[in-house]
């Protein structure tokens, strides 16, 4: 699970290891709502339900996921791009 | 007058504990109901009941206390109000559905749809005993498919396209059986892992993973008397008609096997499950 590139520059953060579902995905898009489309968003999320549901859920959203990168610590970091506004 | 009990069961009227008053069973297809057809039952359920309704375990709904005299006033109302009767008894019941891709965001099929060309084909069929279907959108299997008879649930025939990849590792991350693994540059999918359940191609950012909706029969089902879990045969078929020729190989099955009053799957274990297999042998 590596990335070929440099992860872009994200503009906004959002750590959503302290809620559960559905809560990781209400924070998430509380955060996003702060961007503009095109800009990126990194999101620190737990290991297990969290990390399984919020890639689909950005994704119906129209959000682009970039990376997901490995904390080492039971934690991850899902890179996405803010979609157009619909 | 004889009161033509069984009759008035295959017309969906139980039988209740108080004398001459029936719990009136209606039709219900994949757990829909129009506000049209609620208008109507709730009129009826005012009228000749006793102003409410039972939901019962298999989606289906039910008028409790319509004397026998109103009978058959009360299936006039509701077919004019365009409500059916349900059936009880030994022949195909109520098929049960999930809400299925149309509207549940982990749907891989439209089970509504799946429903009724099932229900169409066989509601009401006459077989030594009851027969229950029951259609799932997916693995999280809210709709309880290995419960019935025979349970259809859907899934994805999924293929992998690279060059739409950027090898983010979601899929191997949301894939909960480990079927597959993300490098720098490949993506492996071990393929008796995968249990068709879509979460890769719902996942995947950039549709690099594909879906095809399928669906998964169990056959064999109880959740009553005896339980037994409906048992997986065919692996993933991929359209209406290959479940169609299953369905009626099963149907045709059991009545050929089938004493009076024996479940589908006590059959099935009587006869063999090689038998049964055989009987499976020419869908595709």
């Amino acid at each position: 699970m590596s990335q070929k590139k440099e992860p872009p520059q994200a503009q906004g953060k959002v750590d959503v290891t302290d809620v559960v579902c559905p809560m990781t995905f209400v924070k998430t898009k509380v955060a996003l709502d702060d961007l503009d489309p095109g800009q990126i968003l990194s999101i620190r999320i737990n290991d297990g339900e969290p990390i399984r549901n919020v890639p689909q859920s950005l994704k119906e959203d129209g959000h682009l996921v970039l990376g997901l990168n490995d904390n080492g610590d039971g934690t991850y970091e899902l890179v996405v791009k803010k979609g157009q506004d619909r | 007058m004889t009161t033509d009990y069984k009759a008035l069961k295959n017309g969906g009227f139980m039988r209740q504990t108080q004398k001459d008053l029936f719990s009136l069973r209606l039709k219900v297809v994949g757990g829909n109901l129009t506000t049209a057809q609620l208008k109507t039952i709730t009129e009826v359920a005012d009228l000749y009941g006793k102003g409410h309704v039972h939901l019962t375990s298999r989606q289906g709904l039910e008028i409790p206390y319509v004397a026998l005299k109103d009978v058959e006033t009360v299936k006039q109302k509701l077919a004019q109000g365009g409500v059916d009767t349900g059936v009880c008894g030994p022949r195909v019941r109520t098929v049960t559905a999930c809400q299925g891709s149309t509207v549940c965001p982990s749907g891989c099929i439209d089970t509504l749809a799946v429903a009724e060309n099932i229900s169409e084909r066989y509601f009401g069929r006459v077989l030594p005993h009851k027969f229950k279907f029951g259609v799932t959108g997916c693995q999280n299997n809210c709709l309880k498919a290995e419960e019935n008879d025979l349970g259809i649930k859907g899934g994805y025939l999924i293929s992998w396209d690279k060059e739409d990849c950027t090898f983010c590792g979601v899929c191997a991350k949301v894939c909960r059986e480990g079927a597959i693994e993300v490098t720098d540059d490949q993506v492996i999918l071990n393929a008796a892992k995968c249990n068709h359940c879509g979460r890769c191609v719902k996942s995947c950012p950039t549709d690099a993973w594909k879906g095809q909706s399928g669906y998964l029969l169990s056959f064999g089902g109880l959740f009553g008397n005896r339980i037994a879990q409906g048992v997986e045969i065919l692996g993933i078929v991929s359209n209406l008609d290959s479940i169609f020729k299953a369905s009626d190989a099963a149907l045709d099955f059991f009545d050929r096997h089938g004493q009076s009053g024996e479940r589908f799957r006590t059959v099935i274990d009587r006869a063999g499950w090689d038998e049964f297999k055989k009987a499976l042998s020419h869908v595709a």
